[in-house]
Order: structure tokens, then C-alpha cells, then sequence
């Protein structure tokens, strides 16, 4: 009756509006082993693992679970039948006790009235944690734990729920040395048991260390599966970045002049360390990185959001007080945000609102507002940047991603700054609009702006840089000139490896 | 809630070495946080008690004082019980005054001395309209997705002209003795120096029921859940729609024991009765400890919230003061409660 397979997800299809998250991807995970999912940022693993679980619904494929086949997952029954996970992202219930929040959904209960017996929550939670050597009181609040503890008790209920699979998407995110070797002895034990772990990480020496197969996916596709054994670094690194890079990048020969802005030694506690860069006028600079490495941070700190606890910022050669963003803004800074939607536009407001927001006092005349200028304004910046939309009246949220991304360009522009960060500039954007932006990026730059580019799209970086700051964990791991970059040389770099050039 | 951030905070508690599991949080700290409000409520009453001296004896600390503030209260922290579990959950409930109103109608319409109906089946229909508009209340929320506040406030609105549509807008009354008993009567009555109003007994037993609820059963667990995240909630497989509509439909359900109450203490079912419960039911939970915010709260603070603004207004009747004042002062006890309260909870955060 021994099946191979435990899990056997076969081609996978998910699509969402403008973006084939998952293209023709399976996934084949033993009983009783560990089983490595990698992949770059975006590349579809997350997105996998949700339509394991039934957050998400498939296009296409099958899922075949311990003998059974289906169409579909439901979050509800994955619990039941035997699937637990380790989220990435933390989500306790704060005010609640750490018994509590493990059991919820299950506690043992008496009688019909649904009375918790607490004395058996509490009894059973120190139960499963004598069995896992986890040292937390189970009637601490959630709230009063360390981000490091949050994600031993999240990984002891996943283990709670016996189930036959695991799923740990990032666990050793927020704790040290010791508590992963304490997490990778867990690991070993419910494998020897038989549960089959899929481990999804950017670590590579974690791979190395406890995984039996690694599967690698790209760009939303399968790459392959090998046996950790036959893995090594470079091999995994090769499998993640091998893409032909199409030089669709419109990247103008622009002269490049005086040092703009100079950020020296920067710190900001708890996000980044020792910090330094420089932006020349006519350059752009990409930052490239891992989620997590703290390059939106710096941006924004030096954009003022949260200034840096140490270190000096000088624009044009002069030491640069920016207490704020309305401080940077007068030193000619623009900041076009990681999240459009969260922190840039105006949804319900209309195209020429969005656009003027930033510089309202341009507008002021002595009876209000002078709405003439502005619509002129606007309506040159829509033409130059090609902003599809019937009219500037319209409102914001019915205009498509890359669009919607011009008209925030459109913003900082009519502030006519002489620093532009850009922070994930072609995110979630569809390829025509992303070469439109380049475009411009490119224009902006010959008109001798100093640009300084976030981003995790290995060949937006590489194309569009002058020279690249790569991060990692909060520091500066390393620079390279546009002829030095490679995409292994900035992976290795992101991933804290020292590299050779 | 953007991975940068979480891992970025990580890496925070891992530069900082993992110092022990707990953070540290001295323990006065603790006990201030869980019994202040109930100081402050023994504090009050220990300082009206002594402004109250007359003669030598306290007329605040007299039997019958204190019965009747217990009294006043009743039908307010009745309410009140059941609008801090649909706090904890990050909801409100505006609609109780006015379902007050009109439960209180049509429980009275059935306790007419005239029907000669018995008074269990006045008490009966006014619980059953109760649970009804609750569910309503929380089928809107939860399924309709309307937030909370405009869901109850159309409740409350619309509810408010059911009751004058059927009553004319006129009072009901010449109810049953036996249904008035529930308003009016005692029991234990040991001398005209000890006894105990029916009100009070239901507001006791209501608040114990509601107590026991919210601290020993799962339907509590998931309640405080609810308003803690109610994401992880949901992954965790409680039933969100489900546990909603009951939350509030335990609310209407007290909502329409206060009403019968009420009803009964007035001798008469008014479509204009209940002004303003619903906010000081609210008031009473918030001062008692309940955050808006969601996943906080106690009844036994509730409780406590009850009385502090039972005992403010008694205290400032028997100093003489006028009403005015003393809703000059309720609004400044809520504004000086919630400001606490968020001050603890920033306080509190990493």
C-alpha cells in the first residue's frame, strides 16, 4: 500500500489578472523527509503552498494527497486531513495566552456548552512543549513574548496537529543560532516518524544542512528536483537565476557628473547598520536584495519617514538636515513607494489630485486655488508620461497598475526634484507599461536627476543600473559596476556570501 | 503587512540576542493594568461615602442607598453584558436603546392585565424578538459585510419606528401584577432593612451567565479571537460568520431581558423609552477596561464600568448637585477611560 508520494502536485496552473503566477508546476514530496522548496522572490512559492492549502483555488492540476485525489483544497479539512503550516508571516492572537492561541479552533472542551477545560489546555500545552524541549511558560500572553519565541510556539502548533505534512515557510526568520539548531533536531524527529516537511527558505546553508530534496522554481515554472546530495551552491544558485536576459532595457548612454547626494555610515536600530552610498547626477543606482535585507528602510529613512539614529546625509556636498519627508522634499528628494496602493495614491480621488497633492502650494493664489495652472500641468504630464486615462477627472482606482504607477511619477515630477527613489518602480506591472517606465527613468536621468532604484527583479536591476548596492540583513554586503553585475554575483552577495570580481 | 517588515523586526529580536523568552513587565505594572479600574471604583465610593457624613452616618453607605444604586443600574449593565462581547469582537452595537423601546412594547402588549396571558409568555416573545434582532444585526455584519456601526445604527433607527408603528405612540399600559413583579419586586425580604430587588438578581445572574460565557467556554475563546485577528481566526478553522451572528445575537438577547425590566419597573411598554442606552451601555463596558480596538475586555470590568457611573450620578444626587454636571462628568470619565486605555496598550507594545 506504500505509495511513493505523500504529496503529488501536478501541473499547476494559477493565473491572476496580468500575471501567470503558477505555469505548469508540480511538486513530488516523499513521506519522511524534508524537501526543500526554493526559489526567487516571486517565483511561485508561496503561491504553491496557498493552493496546497485551499487558500487558493488551481486553473488547472491535481493534487493528490495521501492516496486521495483533488481538485481543489479547502483551508478548513487541510487541518483535518493532515497538513499544517508555519506561516511566514506571524499572526498571533496578541491578547490572548500562548495555550490559547495554540489550541484555538480544538480546546478540550466538556459537555455541550463548549466549557474549555482549562486546566487540560494548559496541561497539554506543557505537555508538547516538555516533548519539544521548548522552555515558555504556556500561560504567558502572546503579547509579552520575543518575536524569536512567537515563532517557536508557532512551530510547535504546526507540530501539534500530528499531521502527516508540514509546511514551514521561513521559520528560522526571526531566531537565532541556537533555536534553529533546537528547530532542526524538531525536524529530524517528526521525520524519523514519518511526517514529510516541505522547507521553504532563502538560506542556502539551511537547505544544505537539513533537507533530502530540493525542488527549484522560476518565474512561476518548474526548474527540476534533485537530491539534496547532488545540490551543490553554485548549482542552486544557477537552477534559481538561469533565465536569458532580453536586452529590452532602453537604458540610455547618459553622462554621468558630480556626486548628488552622499549617504555616509548611516544606522537605524532594529533595521539596518553602517550604511553608505552614492548617487552621482545623470546615474541610477539599483538596490538589489532579498525581501527582508532592509532596502525600502534605508530609502525611506533617508526620505525622512523614519531618519537614521546615526550617520550623515549630504546633498550637493552640504550636510542635510531631513527631520521629515517635507525636509527632503525640499532638498529635492521625490520617493515613489514600495506599495502604490498602501502608501501612494489617493484611490478615490481623481488622476489630477493624485498629481498635485505633493506641490499643492505651487497652486495657491490669493482666492484659493489656481485650478487653471494646474490642469495645464497635469495634462503636460500626462501626455509626456502617456497616462492612459479618458480624462483627469477620472478616478484613480479604475486605471490600470502601470498607469496608475505614471501618475505617481507625474507627481514627483511636477515637484521637479533632483533626487528620485524609486522603490520597486515596475512591480505588478505588464511588460509594455514596464518598458514605458524605463523609459522614462532613463530620460530622467539624462536630464542629470540622480536615481536610486529598489528592486527584486534580477533584470530590471541589471539592465536598467549604473551601478547596483547590494543588501543584506540590514547591511551593505557589497557594490558592483554595470560591468561587474551578474545576476550570481548579486545573489551570492544578497545571500551574504563573499564574492570575487 | 509586508514580509520586509516582519523580517526586518526579526532580525531586531535576534540582534538584541533572544534575552529571555518573556519581556520583562514589572509586576505592580500588571496589577494596576488588571485591578485599576476597581480601585478607582472603591476609591469613589470611599470618598462620596465620607463627603455623604451626615450626623455621623453615611447616607451613601446606607443599605437603602445602595440598593437603589444597584437597582438604577441594572438595566444598563444588563446591556452593557452583552455589548462587550460584541466589542471584544471589534464591533459595536448602536441599536439597544431603541429594541429596548420596542421589545419592552411588544413584551408589554403581552402582559396586558386584560389578556390574562401569564407573564413567562411576555418574557418569552420579548426574548425570542430579542435573539431575532440580534441575529439580524449579526447577519448583516457578517455576511453582508456592512460594518458594525452602520448595520446597528439602521437597526436602531428602524426598530425605534416599529415600536411607535405599533403602539400609535402611545405608552402600554396595565400590565399583569405578575409581570410588573419582575420590575418592581423583591426577595429576601428580611426586614425593611434587607431585601433584594428582582433587577438586581437578574442583573447578577445575567452578569455571572455572561462571565462564565466569556471566560470558560470556547464560544468566549473564540470571541476574544474574533477581535485579536480575526485572520488567523478563520485559518484556524473557526467558523467567523457563524460565531458573529451569535455574539450578536446574545446581545439582543440581553438587550430584551433589560427591556422586559425596564418595561416591568415602569408599569408601561414606551416607544420613547431607552434614549442614549445603547451609549451607556457602551460606556459602561469601555470604562470597565473594554478596548475598542477588539480582543479585550471582562465582564467583571464591565461590571465595574456599570457602577462607576452609577454611583457617580447617585453620589452627585445626593451632594445636591445638578444632572447637568453629572453628564458633564460621565463624558469626561469615558474620555479619561479610553485615553488609559490606549496609553496602556502603546504602552505595552514592542
Amino acid at each position: 500500500m506504500a505509495e511513493e508520494f505523500l504529496l503529488s502536485m501536478e501541473h499547476i496552473r494559477k493565473q491572476f489578472p496580468g500575471v501567470l503566477a503558477l505555469d505548469d508546476v508540480s511538486l513530488q514530496v516523499r513521506p519522511g523527509t524534508v524537501h526543500a522548496l526554493m526559489g526567487e522572490n516571486g517565483a511561485g512559492k508561496s503561491t504553491l503552498m496557498k493552493v496546497l492549502l485551499g487558500i487558493y483555488v488551481p486553473d488547472e492540476g491535481v493534487i493528490r494527497f495521501d492516496g486521495t485525489e483533488h481538485e481543489k483544497m479547502d483551508i478548513h479539512s487541510s487541518l483535518t486531513h493532515g497538513i499544517s503550516m508555519i506561516h511566514q508571516e506571524l499572526t498571533p492572537i496578541l491578547h490572548m495566552t500562548v495555550a490559547e492561541n495554540i489550541f484555538l479552533g480544538r480546546e478540550p472542551v466538556r459537555g455541550r456548552t463548549g466549557w474549555v477545560n482549562h486546566k487540560e489546555l494548559y496541561q497539554k500545552t506543557q505537555e508538547l512543549f516538555d516533548s519539544l524541549s521548548i522552555n515558555i511558560d504556556p500561560k504567558a500572553k502572546m503579547v509579552d513574548l520575543s518575536i524569536a519565541s512567537m515563532q517557536m510556539v508557532e512551530i510547535a502548533t504546526a507540530i501539534s496537529y500530528n499531521s502527516k505534512l508540514i509546511i514551514m515557510d521561513e521559520p528560522t526568520s526571526a531566531i537565532t543560532e541556537k533555536e534553529v539548531a533546537h528547530l532542526f533536531r524538531m525536524i529530524n524527529d517528526v521525520r524519523d516518524k514519518g511526517v514529510a516537511v516541505i522547507y521553504i527558505t532563502h538560506k542556502m546553508d539551511e537547505v544544505f544542512e537539513i533537507s533530502d530534496e530540493v525542488t527549484v522554481l522560476r518565474d512561476g515554472r518548474f526548474v527540476g528536483t534533485k537530491p539534496a546530495s547532488e545540490m551543490t551552491k553554485n548549482k542552486l544558485i544557477s537552477m534559481m537565476v538561469g533565465r536569458e536576459l532580453t536586452n529590452f532595457f532602453p537604458k540610455l548612454d547618459v553622462p554621468i557628473t558630480d556626486v548628488k547626494l552622499e549617504v555616509k555610515n548611516i544606522s537605524l536600530e532594529g533595521k539596518f547598520k553602517n550604511v553608505s552610498f552614492e548617487v552621482r547626477k545623470g546615474e541610477i543606482l539599483g538596490f538589489a536584495g532579498l525581501m527582508g535585507s532592509g532596502r525600502t528602510e534605508v530609502i525611506e529613512s533617508v526620505f525622512g519617514i523614519y531618519p537614521p539614529d546615526s550617520g550623515e546625509i549630504l546633498v550637493d556636498g552640504k550636510a542635510a538636515k531631513i527631520g521629515q519627508p517635507m525636509d527632503a522634499i525640499k532638498y529635492g528628494m521625490g520617493l515613489l513607494t514600495e506599495d502604490r496602493k498602501l502608501s501612494g495614491l489617493f484611490l478615490p480621488l481623481s488622476v489630477r489630485d493624485n498629481m498635485v497633492y505633493s506641490n499643492i502650494d505651487k497652486y495657491k493664489n490669493r482666492f484659493g486655488l489656481n485650478y487653471k495652472l494646474m490642469e495645464e500641468e497635469c495634462e503636460r504630464q500626462r501626455q509626456a508620461l502617456s497616462v492612459k486615462t479618458p480624462s483627469l477627472a477620472q478616478i484613480v482606482v479604475n486605471l490600470s497598475g502601470g498607469n496608475q504607477q505614471k501618475v505617481l511619477i507625474a507627481r514627483w515630477l511636477l515637484t521637479e526634484p533632483d533626487i528620485l527613489f524609486l522603490d520597486e518602480p515596475t512591480r505588478g506591472i505588464d511588460v509594455g507599461a514596464k518598458s514605458e517606465i524605463h523609459k522614462l527613468m532613463s530620460s530622467l536621468a539624462k536630464m542629470g536627476k540622480a536615481i536610486v532604484m529598489v528592486s527584486s527583479e534580477m533584470p530590471e536591476v541589471l539592465g536598467m543600473s549604473d551601478r547596483i548596492v547590494v543588501m543584506c540583513e540590514g547591511e551593505k554586503a557589497g557594490e558592483l559596476t554595470r560591468e561587474q553585475a551578474t545576476q550570481e554575483r548579486i545573489l551570492q552577495l544578497a545571500a551574504g556570501e563573499a564574492v570575487t570580481v | 503587512m509586508s514580509t520586509e517588515n516582519t523580517t526586518a523586526s526579526a532580525e531586531a529580536a535576534a540582534a538584541q540576542g533572544a534575552q529571555g523568552a518573556i519581556k520583562e513587565r514589572s509586576s505592580f505594572r500588571s496589577f494596576i493594568s488588571k485591578y485599576g479600574i476597581f480601585l478607582i471604583f472603591l476609591g469613589m465610593c470611599a470618598l462620596i461615602a465620607v463627603v455623604t457624613i451626615d450626623n455621623g452616618v453615611s447616607i451613601f453607605l446606607k443599605y437603602r442607598n445602595i440598593v437603589n444604586v444597584l437597582r438604577q443600574s441594572s438595566v444598563i449593565g444588563i446591556i452593557a453584558c452583552g455589548v462587550t462581547f460584541i466589542i471584544i469582537t471589534g464591533g459595536i452595537d448602536l441599536s439597544s436603546g431603541s429594541l429596548v423601546a420596542l421589545i419592552g412594547c411588544v413584551s408589554a402588549i403581552v402582559a396586558r392585565e386584560v389578556y390574562g396571558l401569564p407573564w413567562i409568555l411576555a418574557v418569552l416573545v420579548a426574548m425570542a424578538l430579542g435573539i431575532l434582532a440580534g441575529a439580524i444585526n449579526g447577519t448583516l455584519t457578517a455576511k453582508a459585510h456592512i460594518p458594525p456601526f452602520i448595520a446597528t445604527l439602521g437597526m436602531m433607527v428602524s426598530a425605534r419606528g416599529v415600536g411607535f408603528l405599533i403602539t400609535g405612540g402611545r405608552p402600554v399600559d396595565n400590565l399583569s401584577e405578575s409581570y410588573q413583579f419582575l420590575g418592581q419586586g423583591t426577595i429576601l425580604n428580611w426586614g425593611e432593612n434587607f431585601f433584594v430587588p428582582i433587577p438586581v438578581l437578574i442583573f447578577l445572574a445575567v452578569a455571572l451567565l455572561s462571565h462564565y460565557l466569556l471566560s470558560q467556554t470556547r464560544f468566549g475563546k473564540y470571541t476574544y479571537a474574533l477581535g485579536g485577528n480575526e485572520q488567523a481566526a478563520y485559518i484556524c478553522g473557526v467558523n467567523v460568520d457563524r460565531h458573529k451572528i451569535f455574539v450578536y445575537a446574545y446581545a439582543g438577547f440581553l438587550t430584551s431581558i433589560a427591556a422586559v425590566v425596564l418595561t416591568a419597573r415602569v408599569s408601561a411598554g414606551q416607544p420613547s423609552a431607552g434614549i442614549m442606552y445603547e451609549l451607556d451601555a457602551i460606556a459602561s463596558a469601555v470604562i470597565g477596561g473594554t478596548s475598542l480596538q477588539g480582543g479585550i475586555g471582562v465582564i467583571g470590568g464591565t461590571v465595574v464600568g456599570t457602577l462607576i457611573i452609577g454611583v457617580m450620578n447617585n453620589g452627585l444626587d445626593l451632594m445636591g448637585v445638578s444632572s447637568y454636571w453629572q453628564q458633564i462628568l460621565k463624558g469626561l470619565i469615558i474620555i479619561g477611560a479610553v485615553i488609559i486605555d490606549t496609553m496602556r496598550h502603546r504602552g505595552g507594545k514592542s
